[in-house]
């Protein structure tokens, strides 16, 4: 059955597509119903990131489950644009100024074959720059997040 | 797993033991990978996982704490009986191709133990904060690699007295699936290349290369960003300038010539290829966050290495810094290894410490005890090592 990998793979990468259509619609779906009867006002600072899926609020619920951006407008178009290629780890993981994400949209429209983003570009910078800015760390903070135990030697 | 659904694969019968298709594969990459659950996953898509301080305890590093870097996507079909490396370049006369049996019976075989470490690891520190994955402390490993010289290999070929650089292509895909795109192309300038460490792996810890790590074929750079050794290869091009493939350029693998202040924009042109890493160590056991009792003095261990170089001295500090205690420090197991070193810490007073580790190199380089130069993509973060106790 020689050729039977290969359908395989076809009908991998069709599945792969009906569930990717299926999500954003979904997602674009979960976003109207928030904005119709959700809370209007969910403002996030920037301290309040680290502590944002500990709320319980309503507005985070879609978008952590799914891939784990802050839900606040952009999102939709953030999560349509930068997801094709990488996960929203490598978005989310990263903190950057406005600049800092308008040259790595740039670095990937010039190498890594990203599309032009037409007039959403504002849009998804506003979102990044607000959700994903750069917090002053200094040189070397303390050592954080240590879980304590009892050791035996 | 690999008997179910051989027969329904084209080359099903070639399908190593313990490889699975890509498009079959487990959605959990803890099993996918074979890694330990306690690894930490940086991004899906590609695939990055690194290690904990504590996992990298064992001499030898295993597969499963070992970290996983991607620029793009695991290849999808590898078969190692149709799997060949072309050797060509500008300093090739006569390109030559090589079937991995003819590597494997052609030329002696060499096992080494080899320090590799991800040239952004420590990135989460630097500030601003620098792009990429924020790599913490655990994107290096030191696994035993076993495969043939490259210098032998590069000496069968023949290779022209103008040769600079050995660039690496291989089988994995760009993020964006497009075929004419190469995910990452490095190497190593020909120096490197021809150094007795410098291998064309097919087994690591006595076992066929896990898919992640490279399987069938990786060039291996110990003491080198371990984007240098790259995975998957079925093309060396013998270049007579520096490579100039992907990731090769612009802040990639690169950091300033010459030092800037933090969140310097620098030109490409003032741009310097990483070569040999820095010197580091890494505090293996206890864990961070031990509490003991006051009593006896506290066992600790780890490993340090130095890029090229060897290590001379680790020393730890209970006190900020104030004041350094010397450690045992063993020989590496050969050049380009991590090398072992252990204390025993007395505490006379109750309390809550930091043990901060400190390596020293045969040039007598020391770690520093904050961040090192800022670079605008965070690489070479050598600051030392820290765990917190306290003694109860």
């Amino acid at each position: 059955m020689p050729n039977s990998r290969k359908n395989y793979g076809k009908w991998a990468r069709k599945l792969y597509r009906a569930v990717i259509v299926i999500c954003v619609l979904c997602i674009i779906a979960g976003i109207v119903l928030l904005y119709r009867f959700g809370d209007e006002k969910g403002e996030y600072g920037l301290k309040d990131l680290d502590g944002i899926e500990k709320k319980g609020d309503r507005r985070t619920i879609v978008s952590d489950s799914l891939n784990g951006f802050v839900d606040a407008p952009g999102m939709q178009e953030t999560t349509v644009h930068c997801t094709t290629c990488h996960s929203a780890r490598l978005v989310t993981q990263n903190r950057m100024t406005r600049e800092g994400w308008l040259a790595t949209i740039r670095w990937m429209q010039e190498t890594q074959n990203l599309w032009d983003l037409g007039d959403q570009e504002p849009i998804i910078l506003d979102y990044l720059s607000t959700y994903y800015a750069p917090e002053e760390k200094g040189r070397r903070g303390p050592l954080k997040s240590i879980e304590w135990y009892s050791l035996s030697e | 797993m690999t008997g179910v659904v051989a027969s329904d694969l084209v080359f099903g019968a070639h399908i190593p033991e313990g490889y699975i298709p890509l498009a079959l594969q487990d959605p959990d990459p803890f099993a996918l990978f074979d890694k330990d659950k306690q690894m930490v996953i940086l991004n899906e898509r590609p695939w990055n996982m690194e290690a904990q301080a504590h996992l990298l305890d064992d001499a030898v590093t295993p597969n499963k704490y070992m970290f996983i870097r991607n620029n793009g996507l695991v290849p999808e079909d590898v078969n190692p009986t149709t799997w060949s490396l072309q050797i060509d370049g500008e300093s090739v006369s006569r390109p030559k191709k090589y079937s991995l049996q003819d590597l494997k019976s052609r030329f002696a075989q060499h096992t080494y133990q080899l320090t590799l470490e991800c040239g952004g690891n420590g990135r989460s520190e630097f500030n601003p904060p620098a792009k990429g994955n924020q790599w913490t402390v655990g994107a290096v490993s030191c696994a035993e690699w076993t495969g043939v010289r490259l210098r032998d290999v590069l000496e069968d070929v023949g290779i022209r007295d103008n040769a600079v650089y050995v660039g690496y292509h291989a089988a994995d895909l760009h993020l964006s699936r497009d075929p004419e795109k190469e995910p990452i192309s490095r190497g190593v300038p020909i120096d490197k290349a021809l150094q007795p460490e410098t291998l064309l792996a097919f087994a690591m810890n006595g076992k066929e290369i896990p898919l992640v790590h490279g399987y069938p074929l990786r060039l291996v750079a110990g003491g080198w960003p371990a984007s240098a050794s790259g995975k998957w290869i079925n093309r060396l091009q013998i270049r007579d300038k520096v490579h100039d493939g992907a990731k090769m350029g612009g802040s990639s693998y690169r950091v300033p010539c010459n030092p800037v202040a933090p969140g310097t924009k620098v030109p490409d042109a003032d741009m310097c290829i990483i070569e040999s890493m820095p010197v580091k160590s890494l505090i293996t056991y206890p864990k961070s966050g031990a509490m003991l009792p006051l009593g006896n003095p506290l066992a600790i261990r780890g490993h340090a290495w130095a890029g090229e170089l060897a290590v001379k001295q680790v020393e730890y500090s209970l006190d900020f810094g104030a004041s350094w205690n010397g450690c045992t420090l063993e020989k590496p197991a050969n050049r380009l290894a991590w090398q072992r070193f252990s204390a025993r810490i007395p505490f006379s007073k109750k309390g809550y410490y930091e043990i901060w580790c400190r390596a020293t190199d045969s040039q007598g380089k020391s770690q520093p005890m904050l961040l090192p130069g800022w670079n605008p993509k965070g690489y070479l973060n050598n600051a030392c090592h820290r765990i917190a106790v306290k003694l109860v």
